[in-house]
């Protein structure tokens, strides 16, 4: 378990820190505990919910499910592009210039999504605007780049990209849902905007006569979801919490009993 | 940045309990609740009976998630007193659901997820009256006007009001109309003394009527007043401020802006600045520090009523100020007796 822990502080104090990288970034880790980084990508560290990086795009376009779905995973698919090729060019760029680099990277594939979804999904790529170039500044996408890619091989890279990504998109969809049930009272509606015709039946609408309330839609609505979703998060955490100290406590203090041990529950 | 700890500023009113001061303001709205009554029908009573309901029933629920003494705070009043004023600051005829999600909203978001009474950093009323204000603006708009203009020439009768409030009302369009700050904001083209002799809203009985309601709330402030729970600076500041702009442009073209008096008896002016800007919580602490509060908020009312969006600006101008409140405290700390230098802010790096 402390093994464990540290290791997860360790993940932890990388991504928070990204300036902290010091001159072995070239070693990469022995065996990739890729159970570790799928626990890290969609919950422990999750971008949305815990690293609260890339704030502007999920406050401003998560209104609705399909505004944040499209969204979500032009993001998933430059993170994991990213990803993968700063892995790739990890050993050749030098410290000095390894963020303008990861940048540039940032911004091609970007640029593809951006050129991508004007020819797929011309309407969506309308709706969502400035902020489908704007995937450039998230901070999430360069933060794996400069914290992970760049001192791990290749496949661990991805893994962490596509689970960074996921992590991102499950909470953004959520929001989306959230708002888009309290705001309109309907879920999925325009899903066709992203999957084409097969979803044009798709909108579900809870409420009937559902009076609007514009409040959830505008951008106070989205902080006060996001806010609400992470104190969601914080209650299962310190539920969980709870339970290893009882289920710890119930096995019982390897020490000699005649020892009061007052802060073994912490 | 380290704020003021100033503790418990709502329950620092010359040794009396928070219960008592609460109650007393409550009791100070009654003036104008029976002057709104007796104008625009039982809509404002029932209204303010399903504000307390709410409040009650969502206090006592997040006191119980919160694992806090649900009777001990229930018996503050502080949560009656948020219901009450946005039951009188909600038009009389507004669907129940509005009320509901005001109160609610005012109560679980505005005041106990913060840590309750003496912890929330906006005025929780005000809160609640801007999100259904921002979310429905059509049922938010729909005041009773004056008997004498409707074109159904009499108040609802209790049994109207309700169904009103419950059910839909198919004959509600001949009881309702603008307001007159509404009437005035959309006055378009039309010069003053126009507007005045053409627009519904503005004749002299509508603006009597809101007349009467500011004078009634007057009576209630002053009241308070009196009994030395809240101190005339920030009251006096805020009609300043009002008086002040509403003055220095109706100098400048009579013609587009509304006179001073029109600004000081129409709306919330007399409401807000006695029972909502004076929330001992929410607003600055300090007597000089009241006094910039006070005027910031009229001005911004101002500023709100004539260029805005919204006919009405106190909701959005409390709040605005109340972001402010904990900034203006810091500057404006009074001197402690026996020292001779008012100690104004902090500087980088000293220790507090």
């Amino acid at each position: 378990m402390t093994m464990k822990m540290s290791a997860q502080t360790a993940v932890a104090d990388d991504v928070q820190d990204p300036s902290s990288q010091s001159t072995d970034s070239a070693e990469a880790k022995p065996t990739a505990n890729y159970a570790e980084i799928i626990y890290n990508g969609i919950w422990k560290n999750n971008p949305a919910l815990v690293q609260l990086l890339g704030l502007c795009p999920m406050l401003a376009v998560t209104s609705t499910v399909v505004n944040a779905l499209g969204l979500g995973l032009a993001t998933l698919v430059v993170l994991v592009g990213s990803n993968i090729a700063v892995s790739i060019i990890r050993n050749y760029v030098s410290e000095a210039v390894r963020l303008p680099a990861f940048v540039m990277i940032i911004a091609s594939f970007t640029t593809s999504i951006e050129l991508i979804m004007q020819a797929y999904t011309y309407e969506l790529y309308q709706i969502l605007g400035i902020f489908i170039p704007l995937i450039v500044t998230n901070c999430a996408i360069l933060g794996r780049a400069d914290a992970f890619a760049s001192r791990n091989p290749i496949l661990p890279s991805a893994i962490d990209g596509l689970m960074m990504g996921l992590g991102f998109m499950v909470i953004l969809v959520a929001l989306g849902a959230m708002r888009e049930l309290i705001g309109q009272g309907t879920l999925f509606s325009d899903m066709h905007l992203l999957f084409g015709d097969m979803a044009l039946h798709w909108k579900l609408t809870v409420f009937q006569n559902y009076p609007n309330v514009l409040f959830a839609i505008l951008p106070p609505g989205a902080f006060i979801g996001l806010g609400l979703l992470i104190a969601g998060k914080n209650y299962f955490d310190e539920k969980e919490k709870k339970r290893i100290a009882a289920a710890k406590a119930e096995a019982g203090p390897a020490e000699s009993k005649r020892v009061r041990v007052t802060g073994q529950a912490g | 940045m380290a704020l003021l700890r100033i503790s418990s500023p709502h329950a620092q009113r010359a040794g009396h309990r928070t219960s008592w001061v609460m109650q007393m303001v409550i009791l100070a709205t009654v003036p104008g609740i029976l002057v709104q009554t007796w104008l625009f029908g039982f809509g404002t009573l029932i209204n303010v009976v399903i504000a307390c309901l709410t409040a009650l029933a969502s206090e006592a629920l997040i006191l119980l998630i919160r694992k806090r003494s649900v009777a001990f705070f229930l018996k503050d009043y502080s949560a009656l007193l948020t219901a009450v004023l946005l039951g009188v600051a909600l038009p009389p005829v507004v669907p129940w659901w509005v009320t509901v999600t005001a109160v609610g909203f005012a109560i679980i978001f505005a005041k106990q997820l913060y840590g309750g009474l003496g912890n929330n950093p906006f005025n929780p009323a005000m809160v609640g009256y801007a999100i259904v204000l921002v979310s429905f603006p059509v049922p938010m708009s729909q005041w009773l006007g004056h008997t004498s203009l409707t074109t159904s020439g009499e108040t609802l009768s209790f049994l109207q009001s309700l169904q009103a409030i419950f059910h839909h009302l198919p004959s509600i369009d001949g009881y309702t109309m603008a307001t007159p700050l509404d009437g005035f904001k959309h006055k378009d083209l039309l010069d003053s003394d126009a507007a005045f002799n053409t627009i519904p809203a503005l004749q002299a009985a509508s603006v009597n009527a809101w007349l009467w309601i500011n004078l009634a709330y007057l009576i209630g402030g002053l009241g308070l007043l009196w009994l030395r729970i809240i101190t005339w600076h920030t009251p006096v500041a805020f009609l300043s401020g009002l008086l002040l702009m509403s003055g220095v442009f109706y100098v400048i073209d009579p013609s587009l802006f509304a006179s001073p008096v029109f600004h000081l008896a129409t709306g919330a002016a007399m409401f807000g600045a006695f029972f909502i800007a004076t929330d001992p919580v929410s607003s600055c602490t300090s007597n000089r520090g009241k006094l910039i509060y006070g005027l910031g908020i009229g001005i911004l009312i101002y500023i709100i009523r004539t260029w805005g969006g919204y006919p009405d600006g106190v909701a959005f101008g409390v709040l605005l100020m109340n972001f402010a409140a904990p900034l203006i405290d810091y500057y404006t700390q009074p001197r402690s007796y026996g020292h001779s230098k008012a100690k104004k802010g902090l500087k980088f790096g000293e220790d507090k």
